[in-house]
């Protein structure tokens, strides 16, 4: 088997995804037998030029130089995946696309005219194809590995496209909103994380983006049962996730 | 280097958390500028924040940084709680202290093995280092991993913990459960102490930084979670009075904003941490510092690596007291009610010191919300040190030039991705 090339690249986001590789203490030093990692500017400072086998990219795009580097980058992978929410929907950052960019960077900035940046924050499918799309505000190591083992072996990701709801039934936890009253968003939010807010004593606040085909009208309801206001339901998905496509249509008129 | 006029440029510095860059200028001889230059894009934290609900910050600010998320949820949960004229209970307090050792042990050790032992022995990086010396990256991960189950176990998760919120925490772990997270806290003290001696061998070039030092206080103990300000040059001030000190601007030379301290560039973290006050760490911590030569004081920024060293040693000490005393809460977090208010929080990430600020009103909703991280703090002490070590060194080629200012740089653990202030202009190459 040849070795596979394995790059990580990052826009704008918390480096906290390409953390998690670094965070599998078990298995980075099998993982670096298995790969041969090409372009990790987090981890090494010894940096390959292209083509990759698999690129693994985290951040949205907010410059105009990262739409010609995220093409730059696809020219030369032959597999791209996304790596958490602010590569697969945007992340948080993506709150600017409703608001009003310039009033946003005078709150912040002194010299607002020397900033460079868009007024949207984008995912990267918005811009190149994108091989497989992993989710999570941060994502999951194991579920991280799978996808790395995947492409090792030439196989597609083993990712469960299910609800939160599914992962906190088989853990065995008692529903939160159900017995409580506690708003979760569990039913809507795609899973990945294991059901850790639940497992929490706290509601699922949706950081793994919307699950499959999500059912928000009814959500809603359930949400204003556990007396969520609707500005409460609002903001409740306008985090981290609040540009895909599901979350953003709630956000503007699901209630 | 070979010409009288030269610009040198460092595209893409690595093993720094973020993406950014270093550029310099040398002209008859003598160094001009030098620019440490973050294209880490604008993520506007600050504007966003307006309008949200004041429970919201410390799951929102995580977001900031991957690597200390621990910091952004207490400064944010201290400037709120302040804000909100609340008390928390001692058993609540302590068990926050446990969460931020945590992100010590993992944030120091995740530096010292992953991003800057390999400076040391020539490697570039941690996978190369294993190949010449694979017990101690294997220590080095293990001890990583214990930093993270503290995380884990107490914040549900390594990255942006789940389990923090105002006044305290959603659940808090039983006795019993702490119980295994101990035995291998104890294994992680050896490897702590291990570290510290691995780290005393390395070749440190000589080098004293002259920056003022600011690290946080608190009575009798080495200070996290919390505190007074506290300085080199004798000034105590409180968290509301930051401001009254410390001064964001921008200058002719940089892209970055930087924070002054009274009119002066200044230095937080590890080394200012540990040069005033030494004398509270843990009798373990200061014994492993005496042995791997270390004074009171520790200015020079290569030894930062020890310093973080010895501080993993007392956060891992510190974190087997706290699970010692450990008391169950009777309930895990006080009720906070929202009031028109405006509250400061800071906390000591394992970086620098990071502050924030928030203004409420009657119903909570957030009008303001200002976050000064420890980079933008440290970036001027940064660049002088950079200016410094350049001119010393003007006679080296361009690519041992290049290393010693990435070293110089990877020194101080600069935290680019949590840098909310920096700026991505065009330099004006004159």
């Amino acid at each position: 088997m040849s070795t596979l090339t394995l790059a990580v690249w990052k826009f704008a986001s918390c480096d906290g995804c390409q953390l998690t590789l670094l965070d599998c203490e078990d298995e980075l030093l099998t993982l670096a037998d298995a790969v041969h990692i090409s372009h990790f500017l987090e981890m090494s400072s010894a940096v390959e030029t292209g083509p990759y086998d698999l690129s693994l990219v985290e951040g949205s795009i907010t410059t105009a130089a990262d739409v010609e580097r995220i093409h730059m980058i696809r020219d030369n992978s032959r597999y791209l995946v996304t790596i958490g929410a602010c590569a697969t929907s945007g992340g948080i950052q993506a709150l600017r696309n409703f608001a009003d960019i310039s009033e946003f960077m005078s709150v912040v900035y002194a010299s607002p005219e020397y900033i460079d940046t868009l007024a949207t924050s984008t995912p990267i499918a918005a811009h190149v194809p994108v091989d497989f799309e992993l989710r999570g505000c941060p994502i999951d190591r194991r579920q991280l590995l799978e996808v790395i083992s995947s492409y090792l072996v030439g196989r597609k990701p083993n990712i469960p496209d299910t609800s939160v709801c599914a992962e906190c039934k088989r853990r065995g936890l008692t529903c939160v909103m159900v017995a409580d009253g506690t708003p979760c968003l569990g039913p809507v939010t795609h899973s990945g994380c294991g059901a850790l807010c639940p497992a929490h004593s706290r509601g699922c606040y949706g950081c793994f983006g919307p699950s499959s085909d999500p059912n928000l009208t009814a959500m809603s309801g359930w949400l204003r049962t556990c007396g969520m206001t609707d500005e409460g339901i609002e903001r409740v998905f306008s985090t981290f996730n609040v540009a895909s496509p599901e979350f953003d249509g709630i956000r503007r008129d699901g209630q | 280097m070979d010409s009288e006029n030269t610009r040198l440029t460092l595209g893409s510095l690595a093993r720094v958390e973020g993406e950014g860059r270093l550029a310099f200028t040398v002209r008859h001889g003598r160094v001009e500028a030098a620019e440490l230059n973050i294209y880490e894009p604008p993520r506007f934290f600050e504007s966003f924040l307006r309008g949200r609900d004041f429970r919201e910050p410390p799951d929102i600010t995580s977001r900031i940084c991957g690597i200390c998320p621990v910091a952004y949820q207490v400064s944010a949960c201290n400037a709120i709680e302040q804000a909100c004229g609340a008390h928390l209970t001692q058993p609540i307090l302590d068990l926050r202290r446990l969460l931020y050792c945590g992100e010590w042990i993992a944030s120091h050790t995740l530096h010292i093995y992953l991003l800057h032992a390999p400076d040391f022995l020539g490697a570039a990086d941690a996978i190369e280092l294993a190949r010449i010396a694979r017990p101690e990256v294997e220590r080095g991960l293990a001890l990583k991993k214990a930093g993270n189950a503290i995380l884990e176990l107490i914040g549900g998760r390594s990255i942006h913990p789940v389990n923090v919120r105002l006044g305290g925490f959603y659940r808090a772990p039983t006795p019993s459960e702490l119980a295994p997270l101990a035995e291998q806290l104890r294994t992680a003290l050896d490897d702590a102490l291990a570290t510290v001696r691995w780290v005393s061998h390395f070749e440190f070039p000589d080098a004293e930084i002259d920056s003022e030092l600011l690290a946080l206080a608190q009575p009798g103990r080495y200070a996290i979670e919390d505190g007074m300000l506290t300085t080199t040059s004798g000034l105590s001030f409180t968290p509301e009075e930051f401001c009254d000190h410390v001064e964001e601007r921008q200058v002719s030379y940089s892209t970055a904003l930087h924070a002054h301290l009274d009119g002066h560039a200044y230095l937080t973290g590890p080394l200012a941490r540990y040069s005033l006050h030494s004398a509270e760490l843990s009798d373990t911590a200061r014994q492993a510092a005496t042995e791997a030569g270390l004074g009171t004081v520790c200015r020079n920024p290569f030894q930062s690596i020890v310093v973080r060293a010895v501080e993993t040693v007392f956060a891992v000490d510190e974190a087997l007291r706290l699970i010692r005393e450990y008391q169950y809460p009777n309930r895990p977090y006080v009720d906070i009610s929202p009031r028109a208010a405006t509250g400061y929080g800071v906390s000591e990430a394992p970086r620098g010191m990071l502050y924030h600020c928030y203004q409420l009103d009657f119903e909570g909703r957030i009008l303001r919300a200002t976050i000064i991280p420890p980079t933008s703090q440290n970036q001027a002490a940064i660049e002088n040190d950079l200016r410094s070590t350049l001119s010393a060194n003007l006679r080296l080629t361009d690519t041992e030039l290049t290393g010693l200012c990435e070293r110089t740089i990877r020194n101080y653990d600069p935290c680019i991705s949590c840098a909310t202030h920096f700026l991505d202009l065009t330099i004006d190459r004159g």
